[in-house]
């Protein structure tokens, strides 16, 4: 009876199988049919587009995939964003840096952003949870009282490649994001680095007991959370033009979702970088879609928050039939 | 449930207790501490005026961290408050404006409160989904909802009797009334009541509360359920002191109200805090914001102020217990 049963079940590839194979099918189902309801969507100047708009959340959906698959969680990194962009326009104009080097300062504030995150995290042991809403408030606190809600304007025209530029005839920022996402994915894949992000978020006391260096790892993971949110937040301001105190609000909802939607296990263990990359294309094509039908910008949150809580609810059912 | 697994879970709690009300008069002497300070720089504030109006503004922040603090007890958050708050003010506003009974543009936010929060909570402990992905993803929908349903328009003309938090009791707004008796029935219940502990012993060890006959799922429902009830009394006190009532959601509110019980004591590894901690933080984090006026610092560092207070009472808490499990181990 049971075999009988089962017969079918392994019929199907196990690649057909995969939260990934069964994502990137949605995806091309809903590309063809928006492309289908609006004539203006399946163009390569819409999608080009997208992509430059979905770079930032992307740059910190990387970073995000591995916290979460150590088990933890990041809820500081719109927070990030908003410091790194303040101190970015704040030492070029009143420290007097030169632009290449304010820049490499905001992504050094960012660095040390998440470092703080992840050295309480690891030393003091408090959760990742209530670590980073703390520092989500420190952060973007810091960006208020160091900006006084002055925004900057009038970064020197080099500045703007970054972020309206095309490589290629494509946008220079997603070609970044690109490269960053397949050294994430083979890292993540490929490495003992990456494995051990698996092994941490399985079980991570087994972890330790393997000698695994739990700690160290996952102070490197909310670093590179940190670094990753202060890149995006100089391709953010290159591509808006302006620095202002409240950049970043709410990207920790698109970036969780991104990840979620992706199949990364909220509760750790799994997930791939592949995974969130489907998962930020569905992420932005839902907003694109939706925009394009009519349906206002503060909607589309709505349903971002709908996708979010529907994901995680379906994937965590799948696994206890699994089980 | 039975009476034994009360009595244990209140044994456990007895020896915490010096702490909470060392806790708790350490944020009194807080309260006053810093008056004075900031008083004697700028004796304006402590003007009768400026005091009452810190109250009067703040309560509904007070209220609201009754049940974040329950919540948190419980071993669980909720980043949705804030949002939820701005959504039921509106709601609740528009309800007078279009001449509805006073009594049910009241009754509707507790109502409603109670039930968006009790689905937060039953998905949480049924379906067993993180409370932060369930209110992350909450927060988003109602803010997004209010906004593109309201397309942010203010709400004005509210009816002279809609003000309940213009009223007074014994020459006491009734703000600082409600703010009171909230928090005493809120700390009696929790102190006292065999569901109130069981709050506690959920959140201290849901396995073992469930082998002691708590019902850690309907423990957690319950709770969440209260902290709507609660959001709902803070709406009113909120709503009702407006003129004009925006259709946003209050900035960060949510933040402010997790900062106020984490502050009051409320560990954030759950099983431990009282309201009446959370109440008086609420009141000293008011104080803060105001004394920064006073003392000439710009407004724009209240966020990073009440950023790094949390930090630091987090990582104090979480020190202290540390030092306490060592003592216990070597003993």
């Amino acid at each position: 009876m049971s075999l009988a049963a089962e017969a079918p079940a392994r019929a199907i590839p196990w690649w057909l199988k995969r939260h990934e194979t069964l994502l990137a099918i949605i995806l091309v189902i809903a590309l063809a049919g928006l492309g289908a309801a609006n004539e203006r969507f399946l163009t390569v100047d819409n999608l080009l587009n997208q992509g430059r708009l979905m770079t930032e959340i992307g740059l910190i959906a990387l970073p995000m995939t591995f916290v979460i698959i150590t088990g933890g969680i990041d809820l500081s990194v719109g927070a990030v964003v908003g410091l790194c962009a303040i101190m970015l326009g704040y030492s070029w104009k009143n420290f007097g840096f030169p632009l290449p080097v304010a820049i490499v300062f905001a992504l050094a504030v960012g660095g040390v952003a998440g470092f703080v995150n992840g050295l309480v995290i690891t030393r003091i042991k408090v959760p990742p949870l209530i670590m980073t809403i703390a520092t989500l408030a420190l952060y973007r606190g810091l960006a208020e009282g160091i900006s006084q809600a002055h925004s900057v304007r009038g970064y020197p025209e080099w500045f703007y490649v970054l972020g309206q530029g095309d490589l290629f005839g494509v946008p220079t920022q997603l070609i970044v994001l690109m490269i960053l996402m397949l050294v994430a994915g083979v890292a993540l894949d490929r490495t003992i680095f990456g494995r051990t992000l698996y092994a941490i978020g399985a079980n991570e006391t087994a972890a330790r007991f393997s000698a695994l260096s739990v700690d160290r790892v996952k102070l490197v993971v909310y670093t590179l959370s940190g670094l990753a949110s202060g890149l995006a937040a100089i391709v953010l301001v290159s591509r808006v033009t302006t620095t202002r105190m409240d950049m970043g609000m709410g990207y920790e909802l698109d970036v969780i979702a991104a990840v979620v939607l992706g199949g990364t296990s909220i509760f750790g263990g799994s997930g791939t970088i592949w995974g969130t990359a489907i998962g930020l294309a569905m992420i932005q094509l839902l907003k694109n879609g939706l925009a394009l039908t009519g349906v206002k910008g503060d909607a589309t949150i709505v349903v971002i928050g709908v996708a979010l809580i529907l994901s995680v609810l379906i994937a965590s059912s799948l696994q206890r039939r699994r089980d | 449930m039975s009476a034994a697994a009360i009595a244990g879970a209140a044994r456990a709690q007895n020896g915490g207790l010096r702490r909470f009300a060392s806790q708790e008069a350490l944020l009194a002497l807080a309260v006053i501490g810093l008056a004075v300070v900031v008083g004697f720089i700028n004796p304006r504030f402590l003007a009768t005026r400026n005091l009452s109006d810190l109250l009067l503004g703040n309560a509904y922040i007070a209220i609201a961290a009754i049940g974040m603090s329950m919540v948190i007890i419980s071993g669980n958050i909720d980043i949705s408050v804030g949002a939820l708050i701005g959504v039921l003010a509106t709601i609740s506003g528009s309800l007078a404006v279009a001449g509805a009974p006073i009594l049910v543009s009241w009754l509707v936010p507790l109502v409603l409160g109670v039930a968006v929060m009790a689905a937060q909570g039953a998905v949480v402990a049924y379906l067993r989904i993180p409370a932060i992905v369930v209110t992350l993803g909450m927060l988003s929908i109602l803010k997004g909802g209010l906004i593109s349903v309201t397309g942010g328009k203010w709400i004005t003309d509210l009816p002279q009797n809609f003000h309940l938090a213009d009223l007074s009791f014994l020459n006491v707004p009734m703000p600082v009334v409600i703010m009171v008796l909230a928090t005493a029935l809120a700390a009696v219940w929790m102190r006292y009541s065999a569901s109130g502990r069981a709050i506690y012993a959920t959140g201290g060890n849901a396995e073992a509360a469930r082998l002691c006959g708590v019902n850690p799922q309907r423990t957690v429902v319950m709770v969440f359920a209260l902290h709507g009830f609660f959001a709902g009394i803070a709406t009113l006190v909120y709503a009702t002191q407006l003129r004009v009532i925006q259709s946003t959601t209050p900035p960060g509110l949510e933040l402010t109200v997790i900062t106020a019980s984490v502050v009051g004591g409320v560990s954030i590894l759950g099983g431990v805090g009282t309201v009446v901690g959370s109440t008086l933080a609420a009141i000293l984090i008011a104080e803060i914001t105001s004394a920064l006026v006073f003392i000439n610092v710009s407004p724009y560092w209240t966020d990073a102020l009440r950023g790094g207070l949390i930090l630091a009472t987090v990582i104090a808490d979480i020190l202290r217990r540390q030092r306490r499990a060592a003592r216990g181990w070597s003993k």
